[in-house]
């Protein structure tokens, strides 16, 4: 590891975001478009209360794992990876570089939701504001070590952006937005069990509820950031120095 | 021991690939190559396209999965870490980043070989792309494209350049430029390997090695190639070294 060849990655990725306003603009504004849709959708104050959490855990997800497959899919095919895996750059000062970058972007993402929810469309937090940025950065390097691995399975960028629905639709499901888990049939709650989303929408629900750091939140960290090593670990298995 | 030493230090060989096997998608596209290539010297791999030139040349910098075989790149086995810093890699499909500049690009790649960013100037002079630096990679020709590539191999000074069909689609004049680059390089003692489909690049070689379905059909120079064979031009030596081979094969 090397912390010199990390920065220069994520200044690098900073760079390519710079000559591509238009997806940095996305990035950051869709999320907060989409959630003053939500409120006026809603027209309910006690609805928009109940859902606005569990989409500030999923926004960041969502977000990183569409660019993250695609900015990867493109390092495969143009050569960029080979080139770089012929240079004495290890791939964690990658992984880390990537998870800088994208990580910086998801806080400043999260920012913009949450205060435009808490100002001006009446959401409250009773936790820590400093606790819910943690967890959807979390969340946000969850769906970017996830789309950095299925990378490596998709040949097209047409393949990579459907692995969206195929990875994300079934955890937004499952994670307990549009049904609460409880209520769920046993063999859906054990899936909803094994979905990291799942506990990244718990952790983000219970610090809108509760002013006091729970065991329950503490938990739900403590395996979303797990989650968040076991798919980098996953994700560099796919960074190979010799290919086929 | 003294002599033993000598050769030690200085393995007369840049590249040493002994009974080299590369199977691709269920196939064998390398059967069994060998080859020395001197140090300081240019080397023109040449064959028709699909004959293997860019698997030999990934096996040499050490990305190709291998079936059997050596490849001994500088002394140590290809892909070693200790050969990142040392060889310098231009893939046939310019590998830069279409989102920078080329600027930007090669000072992303000196961060990442861990040289300041003073070679910068010198490679971009090298491969006449001065007047492009803060152009997007994106918005250049193909031509210009495929010299920011070469010149993200040349950052760092390496002691062994592999480079795939750097001079395609260049006009006369800029390829001749290159070619004068290349054997500057070998000048200072650089080993240079420089694959091409196109014969009349193969005059420009010191050293040829003629490849075709996987297999190696000559190594000489250009000289040696043709009154070997007694033809006037090395497409027609080419040529009938497929006819031998393929004589021999029926016999």
């Amino acid at each position: 590891m090397n912390l010199r060849r990390t920065l220069a990655t994520t200044q690098r990725i900073f760079g390519q975001l710079r000559h591509d306003r238009r997806t940095v603009a996305m990035m950051i504004g869709l999320p907060a478009l989409l959630i003053i849709l939500m409120r006026y959708v809603f027209n309910s104050q006690l609805v928009f209360e109940h859902v606005a959490p569990s989409l500030l855990g999923i926004f960041p997800f969502i977000v990183m794992f569409l660019i993250t497959s695609v900015a990867m899919l493109r390092e495969r095919t143009s050569g960029t990876l080979e080139r770089l895996m012929a240079m004495p750059i290890g791939k964690l000062d990658l992984l880390l570089g990537y998870g800088l970058a994208f990580g910086t972007f998801a806080v400043i993402e999260v920012a913009l939701v949450t205060a435009l929810a808490v100002t001006w469309l009446g959401l409250t937090i009773a936790g820590p504001l400093a606790l819910l940025v943690l967890v959807a950065t979390l969340d946000a390097l969850l769906g970017m070590a996830l789309g950095l691995f299925v990378s490596a399975f998709a040949r097209t960028e047409f393949q990579a952006v459907q692995f969206m629905p195929l990875i994300a639709a079934p955890q937004i499901l499952l994670c307990g937005l549009f049904v609460a888990r409880d209520q769920m049939a046993t063999v859906l709650l054990w899936l909803s069990d094994v979905m990291p989303l799942s506990y990244a929408v718990d952790a983000v629900k219970i610090l809108a509820a509760s002013p006091t750091v729970t065991a329950e939140l503490v938990r739900d960290i403590v395996v979303v950031a797990g989650c968040v090593v076991l798919a980098l670990t996953l994700g560099a298995t796919t960074l190979r120095r010799r290919t086929p | 021991m003294g002599a033993d030493m000598a050769v030690l230090a200085a393995p007369p060989e840049a590249v040493a690939v002994d009974g080299l096997r590369v199977v691709r998608g269920g196939r064998e596209v390398l059967h069994g190559l060998t080859l020395a290539i001197p140090a300081g010297s240019i080397t023109g791999l040449i064959g028709p396209s699909g004959c293997g030139k860019t698997t030999l040349m990934r096996s040499i910098v050490g990305v190709q999965v291998v079936a059997s075989g050596r490849v001994t790149v500088l002394g140590l086995p290809a892909g070693s870490p200790g050969l990142r810093r040392r060889i310098g890699y231009s893939t046939q499909l310019p590998a830069v980043y279409a989102d920078l500049t080329v600027a930007e690009n090669l000072r992303y790649f000196a961060a990442v070989l861990g040289i300041g960013a003073g070679s910068i100037d010198r490679v971009l002079a090298e491969v006449g792309l001065e007047v492009q630096r803060h152009q997007l990679a994106g918005n250049l020709s193909g031509g210009q494209l495929s010299r920011a590539s070469l010149a993200i191999a040349l950052l760092g000074d390496p002691q062994l350049l592999v480079l795939d069909e750097p001079t395609v689609g260049l006009d006369p004049v800029l390829r001749d430029d290159l070619w004068e680059l290349f054997h500057r390089q070998a000048t200072g003692g650089v080993t240079l390997l420089v694959s091409s489909h196109v014969m009349d690049e193969a005059e420009r070689c010191p050293q040829l090695v003629l490849m075709r379905d996987g297999a190696i059909l000559a190594h000489e120079t250009p000289d040696a190639l043709r009154s070997r064979t007694g033809t006037a031009s090395l497409e027609q030596a080419f040529l009938y070294l497929i006819r031998a081979a393929l004589g021999e094969a029926r016999s």
